[in-house]
């Protein structure tokens, strides 16, 4: 593959995500103050000395923001990653078996997505001790229903097709056909709703963090910023569009890179779907 | 007599995307002239490619996939359609010419009743009142020969079977009263006992209705029983435009002579009977839910020798292959290999013993992972029964590319840039790859052109007698037995009909089945259509 292949708004999609990583890894030396550190008085304006102004406790904004990248980034991302993993394994396994297999994999799943979301991370979240790693796991295991059900669906697409039958015949493996086979035919749609589930997951943390479940104060999160400054909307005072901004650019960047790799990966030569 | 339809000096051409490189313009039909009078049959006849169905869509003014009409006139009563205008056309299309797909089945719309859709462009139009257009379907139906045709209407497509789709869709076309319809290989989807109802069901209702027709094809056979005229035509290109009896008796052009004469030739059958490699006992299989698909069958192969399973769709040839192969563990029966009794599951076989019995699929394109190329694909077996790896399996990989006769630079292609034909011949080398000692060859020549056919088939000869392979050869075309058999067995409804040695198999006397199969195979003859459904006619009324 060639850079210059790679449109425009691909790159626009790759520098957000670079500055957003550059952020997060590099925050205590970028960010002008700490993350919690009170400076000025409440919601102070945009100006020199407070780029993006203060927030709803006199801190500064820009730190905040460039700390909340951070735990944005990581937790979204991490439990994206693993609910997709997770939901692929066991969708791709349950259509490649079919059976029992697919029977009671896709009948807990059924019981999973039966609970509300929030309401089954609300009581799971307060059992479990409050740290990031349960956080993403949490999170990551109620995303898979939902990457469990389109893998599935996707999965058994493809693998009726006489080429996995061939495969078959010639005695592969399970895990062959599930990652030689299958999933590279599937890789559209997954990596459509990769995109999709990305900026959800990013929703969920800040709604968790809104309820006290999530990532906890005083650290940044830029849906918990949007939260914190919410108030401030109605005097006039745009603190809350800056995060929320934030979150905006980051969830639109992945998915200008998601839409470059579906025409990828659609238009490759004979690739199924919408090529 | 002023024609009716005349085509002069067409050209359409198609923007094709090729992979890494610039788009760029491709001339699908180049300099193309025809004429058809009233009444009569045209047909077309070439290679998948050769832009027959383009040809045949142009008399509608309509260009698909991409295609665009950039030259030359189509007269349709003198006028040209091309310069009609949008609007103009719409009241061409549906009403004064009529279009007849091959795939019937994907053509209706499964929502619908059948006599709704027959009649739904006559009634569109305002050519005739719903009460109208129902008797006239009901004529139709009549003159087709569809059964119950009181009732046919009300009938939605999936109740009906593919035979009779197909005169369904015919009966849409002719129910406008068309003066021109276009059918586009409305048999080719169909079995051969079946195909010839449809072509007598066709012929018939063109006869009566006095409507000219282009019939598009790619068997010459079926084309000669029904047009007039023939036009021959390959890479977008007339070859040889003539009457039909011309172009049958005596054509002029090489490549008209090369399809006149497909797969005349017969191979001499193997005597010897020793050595049996196969032995397929009382076989009886089905679905869970309790349908059985094949009843007590039993035959057996000798080792080096091709055996040929005939019969038509549903008649439980492909699950035969199914149960052989292990993908299908029969109810009752056993299948033994070189004396050996195979498991019935696949999961109970051994590595060794799937390597000796390999599948070819009748679909290249859906057998291969369009995600690999030739190279994973011819060099996986390899890695996977012999442990080859890095330049001994690419190596091996080219000697195999050149026992199918393709070049080497194809190890890195995709099989979406291969042709119908070379897609075959890699499954064909996957298959090798394995050295196995028995193909399975599940109908791999019926979705590929006759003269690429050809080639594969004498390919798989040219194999066997190199190294001693055995076929299972499942086809439902009595050529490609006559072709390359050495034994025979006639399948029908899930029951073996007959099985033994080619000659004897299709020599007289025969059981009925295979009586109607052979006599339902066009011959390159014309009359041959006629001939046939009148010793029909006299047998049931002799009964």
């Amino acid at each position: 593959m060639r850079l210059r292949d790679i449109p425009i708004t691909a790159w626009i999609g790759i520098a957000g995500i670079v500055l957003a990583f550059i952020f997060a890894i590099f925050a205590p030396w970028l960010a002008p103050h700490g993350e919690s550190e009170i400076v000025a008085g409440v919601w102070e304006p945009m100006g020199n000395t407070y780029l993006l102004g203060t927030d709803n406790l006199g801190r500064d904004l820009l730190s905040r923001v460039i700390y909340g990248a951070r735990t944005t980034l990581f937790v979204a991302l991490a439990a994206t990653i693993i609910s997709f993993s997770l939901g692929i394994l066991l969708s791709f396994t349950a259509a490649v078996s079919r059976g029992i297999i697919d029977t009671v994999f896709s009948r807990f799943n059924d019981l999973m997505m039966s609970i509300p979301t929030l309401i089954f991370a609300l009581v799971v979240l307060a059992v479990l001790p409050q740290n990031l790693l349960i956080l993403i796991l949490v999170m990551a295991v109620l995303d898979s229903t939902r990457v469990y059900r389109l893998g599935r669906a996707v999965a058994l697409d493809v693998a009726v097709m006489e080429f996995v039958e061939a495969a078959k015949l010639r005695g592969e493996g399970r895990l062959w056909i599930i990652f030689r086979e299958i999933l590279p035919n599937t890789l559209s749609p997954l990596l459509a709703e990769f995109g999709l589930r990305f900026a959800f997951s990013i929703l969920f943390l800040s709604t968790l963090s809104f309820l006290g479940l999530g990532i906890q104060p005083p650290a940044a999160d830029w849906g918990g910023m949007v939260k914190d400054n919410k108030d401030g909307i109605i005097f006039g005072i745009p603190a809350a569009l800056v995060p929320g901004g934030a979150i905006a650019a980051l969830a639109i960047c992945v998915n200008l890179v998601v839409d470059w790799l579906l025409k990828r990966t659609s238009s490759l030569k004979g690739g199924r779907g919408d090529a | 007599m002023p024609e009716l339809l005349s085509i002069r000096n067409l050209k359409i051409e198609a923007t094709s995307y090729p992979p890494g490189e610039p788009p760029k313009r491709v001339t699908i039909v180049d300099g193309v002239s025809l004429d058809l009078e009233k009444g009569k049959v045209l047909g077309l006849i070439g290679e998948s490619g050769a832009g027959k169905s383009t040809i045949g869509l142009s008399a509608l003014a309509y260009g698909r996939g991409g295609a665009e009409i950039t030259g030359g006139e189509v007269l349709l009563d003198g006028q040209n359609i091309l310069a009609m205008g949008k609007g103009g056309i719409r009241k061409v299309r549906g009403a004064r010419v009529c279009y007849v797909a091959q795939s019937a089945a994907a053509a209706f719309n499964p929502a619908h009743k059948l006599g709704d859709q027959v009649i739904e462009a006559s009634v569109r139009h305002g050519l005739m009142t719903r009460e109208k257009a129902r008797e006239r379907a009901l004529y139709l139906f009549r003159v087709l020969g569809l059964p119950n045709p009181e009732g046919f209407g009300d009938r939605f497509p999936h109740q009906v079977s593919g035979g009779q789709l197909q005169r369904a869709m015919t009966a849409m076309a002719l129910c406008s009263n068309p003066e021109l319809i276009v059918f586009d290989e409305p048999t080719t989807a169909l079995d051969v006992t079946t195909q010839i109802d449809v072509l007598a069901a066709i012929k018939h209702a063109i006869e009566e209705t006095h409507t000219a027709a282009l019939y598009i094809t790619h068997d010459l056979a079926v084309v000669a029983q029904i047009s007039d005229d023939i036009m021959v035509l390959r890479h977008g290109k007339t070859v040889e435009y003539g009457t039909a009896r011309q172009i049958i008796e005596e054509p002029r052009q090489d490549y008209t002579r090369a399809l006149v004469n497909v797969r005349q030739t017969g191979k001499e059958e193997a005597q010897d009977q020793s050595g049996t490699l196969l032995k397929v006992e009382n076989i009886t299989a089905g679905y869970p839910n309790g349908f059985k698909v094949l009843h007590d069958v039993s035959l057996h192969l000798p080792k080096g020798q091709t055996l040929a399973v005939v019969g038509e769709s549903g008649s439980g040839k492909s699950t035969l292959a199914r149960v052989i192969t292990g993908l299908l563990p029969p109810l009752s029966g056993t299948v033994t290999f070189d004396g050996k009794p195979m498991s019935a599951a696949l999961s109970g076989r051994s590595r060794d013993d799937l390597r000796r019995i390999q599948l070819i699929y009748q679909m290249a394109d859906t057998a291969m992972n369009p995600r690999q190329t030739v190279r994973d694909i011819i060099g996986r077996p390899l890695t996977f029964y012999y442990g080859l790896r890095g330049a001994a399996k690419t190596a091996r990989v080219k000697e195999l590319l050149e026992q199918i006769e393709m070049a080497s630079g194809f190890v890195d292609r995709y099989p979406a840039e291969l042709s119908g034909g070379q897609k075959q011949r890699v499954a064909i080398a996957r298959a090798l790859a394995a050295k196995p000692e028995l193909i399975l060859c599940d109908e791999p020549t019926s979705a590929l052109d006759p003269l690429v056919a050809e080639g594969i088939l004498k390919l798989l000869m040219r194999l066997q007698e190199e190294s001693q392979l055995s076929y299972v050869f499942i086809t439902h075309d009595i050529a490609i037995v006559r072709a390359i058999a050495d034994s025979v067995a006639v399948m029908h409804r899930g029951k073996l009909v007959r099985f033994g040695q080619k000659r004897t198999v299709l020599s007289p006397p025969f059981d009925d089945y295979t009586d109607l199969l052979l006599k339902s195979v066009p011959e390159m003859e014309i009359g041959w259509l006629e001939r046939v459904l009148a010793t029909r006619r006299m047998e049931s009324a002799g009964n």
